[in-house]
């Protein structure tokens, strides 16, 4: 079985991380189960944790009064849940939900925030790979709103 | 026997101007659908004549860029001209032709779809220029010489005689030098005449096939003598050297695939007016689509091809969205499609030469121009957007 | 080129604006290969380029989705109609080139259904081939097609069979998001594998980037490319792509041959 350090260390956000900062990671990091159907993360929850999916899928939904919850885009192996552990005001934007039976690491997004707080360049390294994931999430939901599929045509 | 049914492709004859009466007439008598150059609506054009009475004689056209002009001339010649606006396409691939009628069978059943006929009596072409011999090459290599076969216009185009006249009088916005389609036809008719003023007006004419030869036996001619063929020689001569507009055609493809940003088209765009004269007169350009209609009263269908041309904004949809919206994407379809990417497609350049598309378009865009400006900057754009 | 009478033999219901018809021939069988396509005729109405999406015996497949005239006047055929077709055209999915490869199938929309003869040649042939890894999108899940066929290929345990939507909907349980995210985590062999793309223009661009960024080169990436054919012979030009006609030199092409071509706006 590999260390948490290990599985961190060959996840694609962190991967090529200098072995101190991973170590620092993994300090702050632990291993969490959710069964079916259980909230990572409720909207407008502080946002002291975010996850890195190791098995299971889970539901990234917006609960809207008439439609009820709504999935805008889901996380499997290897996805990043959460942002808004790096950015004020530190709230969950959506919920995330647990499809099914989830395995995923929990890191402690507060106690990196110190972290990053007390060292810029460990700040700086984070915040570019959070944000590469967020461009990529990003430009993923523009695509989408192209609907390229629904396009109407002749014939 | 009568040495002239002894006529061998390859030699060469003489007839003087009555004989070019006597030409129709045997065209006809063989049984062909003789088209020719008739003065129409201030414009020399293409179709079917009865008699050589009908043929512009003592006529020239003054051509140049958006400008054509009928002239009397101070001669008698009978093809003291160039091309017109017409080309050999409106008849071996006519702007509108149904392809198929469906019918339901008389009374009941299913409807079945019955082909159109083949025309009665083969064409046969008075006048065709050398470029215009090439131009029907090019459209038989995409219609007739590819994986299948075009049936209309191979039934329209099948047994059609071709008289071909070499070009003496060049006109202001020929390039067929340049082009190697002319002003001499080497090959692809039956007869090729060439009309010669200086010394008695007379008509020297090569035979060019069998049936031509058997044809012109009935015609009446005299042999050729050394001052025909030097004469006939010097008229297509002279002609090389009257040619209005040139072209550099070296590398042309490969110049318009590397310059497809080129600032050209977007300052052309701002002159074209898309109007798709240029495809209409072109004598290669073979886009067409297809109209299904359908007659309510008997339940009854047609299927028939009508021309199209790139100029169109729907000519080319991805889902019904249309490709090339602007003119300039439009523009540049025409041109590096017919300079350079039909050698691509089908093996042959697009272009004959004509200057059909100058002449006629409404204002005047002169793809010898255009072409010598993108020559002239090659690549800056293109270069660039590449890194 | 005249077109041959074909009766409907089935029609099925895949979403709520697409139809799977079987028409069978009441004259010489036309028998298509996996990426050609076909042109159909509804009677009095008009004739539209179809890919053919299936393989079954002594039948022509296609699934139409009603968008226009034609394709709707198609769609509303019942078993028994008449409709006329002309073909096969077009060339094929390199599924011999593929041979002792991993097979690597991405669909996009109705992309899927010229792919579905070619994913059905590889599960008929599960042998001449590695990994089998087919990636649907599609833009709900209601919009999905041939879905109890996708749920059978995803029980086989010799073939990965993901799918994502753009947008779900209440009880979606799948994945949620483009389709190109099926691609960094799919199990195949980049070094040595082919890979057939069909789907909307934009998509299979993204799905190439994404194959190559995954390590796959270009020359192993399939594409189906679509423009308004009229004659599906190469007679009309309306299907032009610079120096290709993609009624008669395509559909598929290597993505490395058009990669430039798709590059240059408005071509």
């Amino acid at each position: 079985m590999r260390s948490l350090a290990e599985l961190i260390a060959s996840s694609p956000v962190f991967a090529g991380l200098p072995d101190d900062d991973l170590d620092l990671i993994a300090g702050c990091a632990r291993n969490v189960h959710f069964d079916e159907g259980e909230l990572l993360a409720r909207e407008g929850d502080a946002a002291d944790t975010f996850y890195l999916v190791r098995r299971g899928r889970v539901a990234l939904e917006l609960h809207t009064p008439d439609r009820g919850s709504l999935v805008i885009d889901t996380a499997d192996a290897g996805d990043v849940v959460g942002w808004s552990w790096l950015f004020p005001p530190y709230r969950w934007h959506y919920d995330a939900r647990a499809v099914e039976g989830v395995s995923a690491i929990a890191f402690d997004g507060a106690c990196l925030r110190g972290k990053c707080g007390d060292d810029p360049r460990l700040g700086y390294e984070l915040m570019q790979r959070f944000a590469q994931v967020m461009v990529d999430r990003l430009q993923h939901a523009r695509f989408r709103l192209l609907d390229v599929y629904g396009g109407i045509g002749v014939g | 026997m009568d040495p002239e049914t002894r006529m061998l492709p390859g030699e060469v004859r003489v007839f003087d101007p009555a004989g070019l009466e006597r030409l129709v007439e045997a065209l006809v008598e063989a049984g062909y659908r003789v088209l020719g150059p008739t003065v129409r609506d201030g414009a020399i054009v293409l179709d079917e004549i009865a008699s050589a009475g009908e043929l512009p004689h003592g006529w020239t056209a003054e051509q140049d860029a958006a400008r054509y002009r009928l002239r009397r001339r101070d001669d008698d010649a009978m093809f003291g001209w160039a091309v017109g606006p017409h080309s050999w396409k409106q008849h071996f691939l006519p702007a509108r032709a149904r392809l198929w009628r469906a019918a339901a069978p008389a009374g009941q059943g299913p409807p079945t779809i019955e082909e159109e006929p083949p025309p009665e009596r083969p064409l046969a072409l008075l006048a065709a220029r050398p470029c215009d011999l090439h131009a029907i090459a090019i459209q038989d290599r995409v219609l007739l010489e590819g994986r299948y076969v075009e049936r209309d216009y191979a039934l329209r185009r099948r047994d059609a005689f071709v008289v071909v006249v070499n070009c003496g009088v060049p006109g202001g916005s020929c390039f067929c030098a340049s082009m190697g389609t002319g002003p001499r036809a080497e090959r692809g008719y039956d007869l090729a005449l060439t009309e010669v003023l200086d010394g008695g007006h007379r008509f020297v004419v090569e035979v060019g096939s069998a049936r031509g030869a058997e044809l012109l036996a009935a015609v009446g001619t005299s042999p050729a003598r050394e001052e025909d063929l030097a004469a006939a020689h010097a008229v297509t001569d002279e002609a090389v050297f009257r040619m209005g507009r040139s072209l550099d055609t070296a590398g042309l493809p490969e110049l318009l695939a590397a310059n497809l940003e080129h600032p050209r088209f977007a300052e052309v765009a701002e002159r074209c007016l898309t109007c798709g004269n240029c495809t209409a007169v072109c004598p290669t350009c073979f886009c067409t689509s297809v109209e299904d209609v359908n007659d309510l009263a008997d339940g009854s269908a047609e299927r028939w091809r009508v021309w199209d041309t790139c100029f169109s904004i729907d000519y080319s949809t991805i889902h019904g969205g249309s490709v090339r919206r602007s003119s300039r994407a439009r523009y540049r379809q025409w041109l590096t499609h017919k300079f350079g990417t039909w050698v691509d497609q089908f093996g042959t350049s697009g272009c004959v030469g004509c200057g059909r598309c100058i002449t006629w378009c409404p204002v005047g865009i002169d793809v010898t121009e255009e072409l010598a400006a993108i020559r002239a900057r090659d690549g800056e754009v293109d270069r660039a957007l590449a890194r | 080129m005249t077109p041959v009478p074909h009766r409907v033999r089935s029609r099925v219901r895949e979403t709520h604006d697409t139809w799977t018809l079987e028409l069978e021939s009441l004259a010489e069988p036309i028998r298509p290969r996996a990426g050609q396509f076909d042109m159909l005729y509804a009677h009095g109405v008009g004739e539209v380029p179809i890919s053919v999406s299936g393989d079954h015996e002594g039948a022509l497949t296609h699934t139409v989705r009603a968008v226009g005239a034609v394709t709707s006047a198609l769609c509303s055929l019942e078993p028994g109609a008449l409709v006329w077709v002309r073909g096969p055209y077009g060339n094929e999915w390199p599924l011999a080139e593929a041979v002792g490869r991993d097979l690597v199938v991405v669909a996009g929309g109705i992309g899927l259904a010229p792919l579905r003869p070619a994913i059905r040649h590889a599960l008929a042939h599960r042998e001449d081939y590695g990994v089998l890894s087919v990636a649907v999108g599609a833009r709900t899940p209601a919009d999905l097609l041939y879905v109890h066929e996708i749920e059978a290929w995803r029980a086989r345990l010799d073939a990965e069979v993901d799918v994502t939507v753009d947008a779900a909907t209440p009880g979606w349980r799948g994945r949620v998001g483009l389709v190109t995210k099926l691609i960094p985590g799919a199990p195949f062999d980049p070094e040595n594998a082919v890979a057939l793309v069909c789907g909307p223009e934009v998509m299979m661009i993204f799905v190439v980037r994404a194959l190559v960024e995954r390590g796959m080169p270009a020359s192993r990436i399939w594409i189906s490319l679509e423009r308004n054919m009229r004659c599906g012979v190469g007679h009309c030009g309306h299907c032009q792509l610079g120096p290709t006609l993609i009624c008669r030199d395509g559909p598929v092409y290597r993505a490395d041959e058009v990669a430039r071509l798709l590059e240059v706006r408005e071509l």
